[in-house]
């Protein structure tokens, strides 16, 4: 049992130790790359196995007591996000085995989406304050080193503006850290929750978390704080900026699902102002996508967007609005790495990702144009697929509790994707390629690529159409969120507050 | 103490935000691991510095006035962690400079602003294309 609560970080940091210990023989890295991320995959779908029949695991590591250790938990959300991060890690590393290119930087590649594994994987499973913040810095150190993986003008540049304001939001989340321990004298989540859920937090000690959520927000690239997001996720390597757009905002997003319905599990105050910044967040992002002009862009303001629900979801606090929020976040995951996989290929099929300069793809591989419609129409709500259900239940929860104009917006939301959406139909596939279709290239050495995209396009289907018990488990994580008994247990049994 | 100390803390957080707001790249990175170092001074004062022994415990003695460890433990951490990071923000910016000609926070927005280069795809991993190499040329000539 503690083998495998812990599995999810051991086995990114042993692919990655084993990579590196193979580091001259540039196969056998991608053996193990793909073989640790396999196994990821697997100790995910075991947890979700196990989360789904309501076993939540917990551990204190080192055999310290909680409060003085540091507590793992697993229960139905943590499980299902380290299950998402390792089928967005197979798929990324399936994409990263091309042929072409420096060989070196192709190794290390695989050496650093580990890394960047490891400390997602850490965040979704830990229930310490503190040690969240190192999780955080490890993913970012991992990220840093794959934006600026294989160097370029463009691309340093934009490393510049990703690593700046990211150092600033983590440097909030450490102040925060800090306050909160000086305010309350713990940095244990199960405890703070005790505490706040009791209205014996001091002002010093809501101020402290509410700072800490900025920094989250900063992460997840909500309105007002979003900018780093749509001004560096373009310039990385396809596979990169796919994770990336699958992960990275998400752990933020993770983070303020798990402290808000930790801390404050009715809704108050923070909830309305997460409610006006959700909508803020769905409108801007996709207006702003509105305005661009290649693949990556506008899929990245895109994230912007959709993160916007999963907060709306939150915000509302009811049950159904938090099993939304959880439903949209494993669909969004799934869907929006799909898309920046799909971007990648038809750029390289046609030669740029300027929608002006692309085209002729639906005549010369109609599999590709199939392969995009189903996450791009997923991502606009279109059902069967997953995003409907996603956005049905969330505007169905907004309606539940008077929320008319949330609802509103949302839908409004749904109907700009499908316009942005369509316009990199119209621009990518339809129309014909300006420089006529003996410009369009096949591609070889990809196939990797084509069977991250197959399958990833595959588990969009399938939760679209399952979505029954993908809902059912979804509505029982927000069950467990709303009364996280492992988190408590641990202070509890200390006799507790 | 811990008042001297939260003033020094505010003091530096004060000059690490100012030397962020700076157009200049060297002046924004150094006012990041600035900051950095009034973050972490600040999160020792928020642990208060009672005690003035090593929180030590031997098989034999337990100190009678023990300091804090967790705030240090803390602290340890997050110098480590600032420590890597500020390595790597500054050979990024030794690139972005040196190689790249990249000295202002608008150059990088506009840089990052172009649109995408053609090349087989965006971004594909095969080291500097030629346009930068004449880049970096003409900035240096």
């Amino acid at each position: 049992m503690n083998a495998l609560i812990v599995a999810p970080v051991v086995v990114p940091l042993l692919t990655l130790l084993l990579g590196i210990t193979f580091r001259p023989r540039h196969a056998m890295v991608k053996a193990i790359s793909v073989v640790g991320a396999i196994v990821l995959v697997l100790v995910g779908l075991r947890l979700v196995v196990l989360a789904g029949a309501d076993v939540v695991l917990a551990a204190q590591l080192g055999g310290w007591q909680a409060p003085y250790g540091i507590n793992l938990v697993i229960d139905r959300l943590s499980a299902a996000m380290v299950a998402i991060t390792g089928v967005i890690g197979l798929a990324t590393v399936l994409y990263g085995m091309v042929r072409e290119g420096d060989p070196d930087v192709l190794r290390n590649f695989h050496l650093f989406v580990h890394g960047l594994l490891a400390g997602v994987c850490g965040a979704f499973i830990t229930a310490d304050v503190f040690n969240l913040y190192v999780w955080f810095e490890v993913l970012l150190i991992g990220s840093f080193a794959l934006i600026a993986l294989g160097g370029g003008r463009r691309r340093l540049a934009g490393t510049m503006t990703y690593l700046v304001l990211n150092l600033l939001a983590t440097l909030v989340f450490l102040l925060s850290a800090g306050l909160i321990y000086s305010a309350t004298g713990t940095l244990n989540m199960g405890e703070l929750g005790l505490i706040f859920r009791a209205g014996e937090a001091p002002p010093a000690a809501t101020l402290a978390v509410l700072m800490m959520l900025l920094s989250f927000a900063i992460k997840a690239a909500l309105f007002p704080v979003f900018g780093w997001l749509p001004a560096s996720y373009h310039v990385a390597w396809t596979p990169v900026s796919a994770l990336f757009a699958g992960l990275l905002t998400k752990v933020g997003v993770y983070a303020l699902i798990r402290l808000v319905t930790l801390m404050w599990p009715q809704y108050g105050d923070v909830h309305e102002v997460l409610l006006w910044v959700a909508c803020a967040t769905m409108l801007v992002g996709v207006l702003g996508a509105a305005a661009q002009n290649e693949v990556r862009r506008i899929l990245s303001f895109h994230i912007v967007s959709q993160v916007g629900y999963m907060i709306l979801g939150l915000a509302l606090a009811t049950p159904l609005a938090i099993a939304g929020a959880v439903f949209y976040l494993i669909h969004h995951i799934v869907v929006k790495a799909n898309l920046f996989f799909i971007g990648g290929l038809a750029a390289r099929l046609t030669g740029s990702e300027r929608l002006a300069a692309m085209g002729g793809l639906y005549a010369k591989a109609p599999w590709l144009a199939i392969l995009f419609a189903i996450p791009a129409l997923s991502l606009a709500g279109i059902p069967p697929l997953s995003g409907f259900w996603a956005k049905f239940v969330l505007v169905k929860a907004s309606l539940a509790d008077g929320f008319w104009w949330a609802a509103g917006v949302a839908l409004l939301t749904g109907i700009f994707t499908l316009l942005s959406m369509s316009k990199i139909w119209n621009e990518t596939f339809l129309k014909a390629h300006p420089k006529g279709e003996q410009a369009i290239r096949p591609v070889e050495g990809m196939r990797g690529a084509w069977w991250a995209i197959s399958s990833l396009a595959l588990l969009t289907v399938l939760i679209g159409l399952g979505a029954g018990p993908v809902m059912d488990y979804a509505i029982a994580a927000a069950g467990q969120l709303a009364e996280p008994a492992a988190y408590f247990e641990a202070i509890t049994h200390r006799g507790g507050r | 103490m811990e008042l001297l100390a939260a003033l020094t803390a505010g003091g530096l957080a004060g000059i690490g935000m100012w030397l962020l707001l700076d157009r200049n790249l060297i002046r924004v990175v150094l006012g990041v691991a600035i900051l950095g170092n009034a973050i972490n001074l600040g999160v020792l004062t928020a642990g208060r510095f009672a005690g003035d022994e090593a929180a030590f415990v031997t098989a034999t003695t337990v100190p009678a006035d023990p300091a804090n460890p967790l705030p240090q433990a803390l602290v340890l951490t997050a110098i480590v962690i600032g420590f890597g990071l500020f390595a790597f923000a500054l050979a990024v910016l030794k690139s972005v400079r040196e190689s790249h000609g990249i000295t202002t926070t608008d150059s990088v927005t506009e840089v990052t602003e172009e649109p995408a280069p053609d090349v087989d795809e965006p971004g594909f991993p095969s080291g500097q294309d030629d346009e930068d190499r004449v880049h970096a040329r003409g900035r240096k000539g």
